[in-house]
């Protein structure tokens, strides 16, 4: 367990927007370990795309990271320049697998072109143009049949809208691998497709991470995937790591009072339909302290003052609450 | 494509400016070998001046005794040459800039577009009359000035076609996958905005037709002898209404010309744009 492909310290990031400065990400801090998928989960809004847009540098306009440290492979990320990011890191090293496979390729080019055209910028070498070509050819013939898309060699001559989503979400999963990355970030690749595809993509991504020894960060909000899908497990609230730990072990006993309502209000477990009362804090008015306490259930008086830190025991599991806080308390 | 061909085929007006514009190619290509007089550019028949229109000249003569269907012949590829090279130059500035602006924020796309909405606010005929002016009058500075007042409309243009880009996701992906600016720019982006600048520059060219001879008109374009369409209009005003024909040939030749490129515009526009019906 100590060996980490991506490490995140005490993430904290604001963005200036025309109504204020708003503190969106306040205190994320996780690890991924080499070989292991690890789940983001957290309500719409919570930060969970902004700490993927922070991880691979594309961040909005008035985005400014104030704190914190984002290392891939030991290398802080954020020390990094845009020409580095783009020559060593993104695309070569870290993939990304967007939201919405119906745009995430560009309308007016052929499929086969575009992956050519992401293998060229990242595989480059001395043999002659056409070789090169024909090797790229048959890679990306090779990972697209892996994918189950059908009939890869007519595939690279059509158009994006001419897939179904599911073989479009193929075809961005692909072109993912096709760089063979160490890293690959999937920001909610399942949620624009239909349940059955859904599955069906959940296997792949699973199979295809044993198979390329690949790690990877899994953004969702939905509970259900992650159970499926991820080894590990960091749950965020409003822009605060809150919990994070073995899924299996998370989701039979959790800790923060947010992750006990979160999964409260599942389907497969509520009882009967709760939610939660109360909605997610605005960013721009976020003061110190607890987040979830104007929610909270169990809140203590010292939750508004109290500076987010995450106590962890012998197990790994790490909880930020003020009722873990006493020592004696975090118990196993 | 053979969609789009067939679609194109069911259009007629978009058809008939298809043909005006072919046509008008070639007589701009193979003019000096049709036209009947090709050395009427230069030579002067005085003992035929003013002829009206008849068999020996189907267009009449002017007041120089020159074949007037040899130099509306003539003149056409001069009238081309003009429109490409004007819209090729403001299209050149426009593009880039639109570009630019649509994918920076922050005071450089506020700079440019401001920039692009005062001379969009000046008249153009207006600005392109004190520009070739200011150059002293020739068909170059002429030329200049219509481009200097045609950019604004491609960077309007592909500015507003690039910030509707600029949030689509596959822009994220492909910075999320390494992709540098001008890569995402040029590459991606531009052939996405390609659609709307064909159209506007294809009306374009009419239009440039049309403001050169105007400007030719005026006497800031071509100079005689140059068989240029608006130079000869405006040569012909001496002897109007008696010699109606020096007149109407060339300003025909000016009507079909922008007619031409305007109806294949509106075609062109109805073809890749089919959220703007055209209303009939």
């Amino acid at each position: 367990m100590a060996d980490p492909i991506l490490e995140i310290r005490g993430l904290r990031l604001s963005i200036r927007t025309d109504e204020g400065i708003a503190q969106v990400l306040d205190h994320i801090d996780f690890t991924l370990e080499r070989g292991r998928i690890l789940g983001l989960v957290g309500e719409s809004g919570c930060g969970k795309s902004t700490v993927i847009r922070a991880i691979i540098g594309i961040l909005p306009a008035g985005a400014r990271i104030e704190a914190g440290t984002i290392r891939f492979n030991g290398e802080d990320l954020l020390e990094l320049g845009e020409h580095e990011l783009n020559t060593r890191i993104r695309g070569s090293r870290i993939s990304f697998i967007p939201q919405d496979p119906y745009l995430a390729l560009n309308p007016v080019f052929k499929v086969g072109s575009q992956l050519l055209e992401i293998m060229r910028w990242h595989a480059p070498d001395s043999s002659t143009r056409r070789g090169r070509d024909k090797r790229h050819r048959d890679r990306i013939v090779a990972l697209l049949r892996r994918v189950q898309l059908p009939d890869p060699e007519a595939a690279l001559e059509r158009y994006p809208h001419q897939f179904s989503g599911g073989q479009r979400q193929r075809l961005v999963i692909a072109a993912a691998l096709a760089t063979a990355p160490a890293l690959v970030i999937a920001d909610e690749p399942t949620t624009a497709l239909d349940v059955t595809t859904q599955q069906q993509i959940l296997d792949l991504l699973r199979e295809l991470a044993v198979e390329f020894g690949l790690s990877m960060l899994f953004v969702t909000h939905d509970l259900g995937v992650v159970a499926q899908l991820c080894d590990d497990l960091c749950v965020i609230y409003a822009g605060q790591l809150v919990e994070s730990g073995n899924t299996a072990e998370l989701l039979a006993r959790p800790r923060h009072p947010y992750t006990k309502a979160l999964l409260a209000c599942h389907p497969d477990r509520a009882v009967a339909f709760s939610g939660i009362p109360g909605t997610v804090p605005s960013p721009l008015r976020a003061g110190f302290g607890c987040r979830f306490a104007p929610r909270c259930s169990d809140v203590r008086g010292l939750c508004i003052t109290r500076r987010p830190h995450l106590m962890a025991d012998r197990l790994g599991r790490r909880v930020d609450c003020a009722l873990y806080d006493m020592p004696e308390r975090v118990t196993t | 494509m053979l969609l789009l061909a067939k679609k194109f085929a069911r259009d007629i007006p978009a058809l008939i400016g298809l043909v005006i514009v072919i046509v008008a190619i070639t007589i701009a290509i193979i003019g000096p070998w049709i036209a009947p007089h090709p050395g009427d550019v230069v030579a002067s028949h005085l003992t035929q001046r003013l002829k009206p229109p008849s068999a020996a000249f189907p267009f009449g003569t002017d007041n120089l005794g020159r074949d007037l269907l040899s130099r509306v012949i003539l003149g056409t590829r001069g009238a081309l040459e003009v429109a490409l090279i004007v819209v090729a130059l403001a299209a050149a500035i426009g593009v880039p800039l639109g570009l630019v602006a649509g994918y920076a924020s922050g005071w450089p796309s506020e700079l440019i577009m401001r920039i692009t909405d005062v001379f969009l606010s000046l008249p153009q005929l207006v600005l392109a009359l004190a520009l070739a002016q200011l150059l002293t009058p020739s068909l170059e500075s002429a030329m200049i000035a219509l481009a200097m007042t045609y950019w604004p409309f491609f960077t309007r243009l592909v500015f507003a076609e690039t910030r509707r880009l600029k949030a689509a996701l596959f822009v994220d992906a492909l910075r999320g996958i390494g992709a540098g600016s001008t890569r995402i720019l040029f590459a991606h982006i531009l052939p996405n905005a390609i659609s709307p600048v064909i159209v506007r520059a294809t009306i374009g060219l009419g239009f440039t037709i049309l403001v050169a001879a105007v400007l030719g008109f005026l006497g800031m374009g071509a100079t005689p002898p140059q068989p240029d369409w608006g130079l000869t209009i405006s040569e012909s005003r001496n002897y109007l209404p008696d010699a109606w024909w020096y007149a109407t040939f060339p300003g025909l030749a000016i009507l079909l010309a922008v007619l031409g490129f305007n109806l294949l515009g509106d075609g062109l526009r109805d073809l890749f744009d089919p959220r703007l019906r055209r209303s009939r």
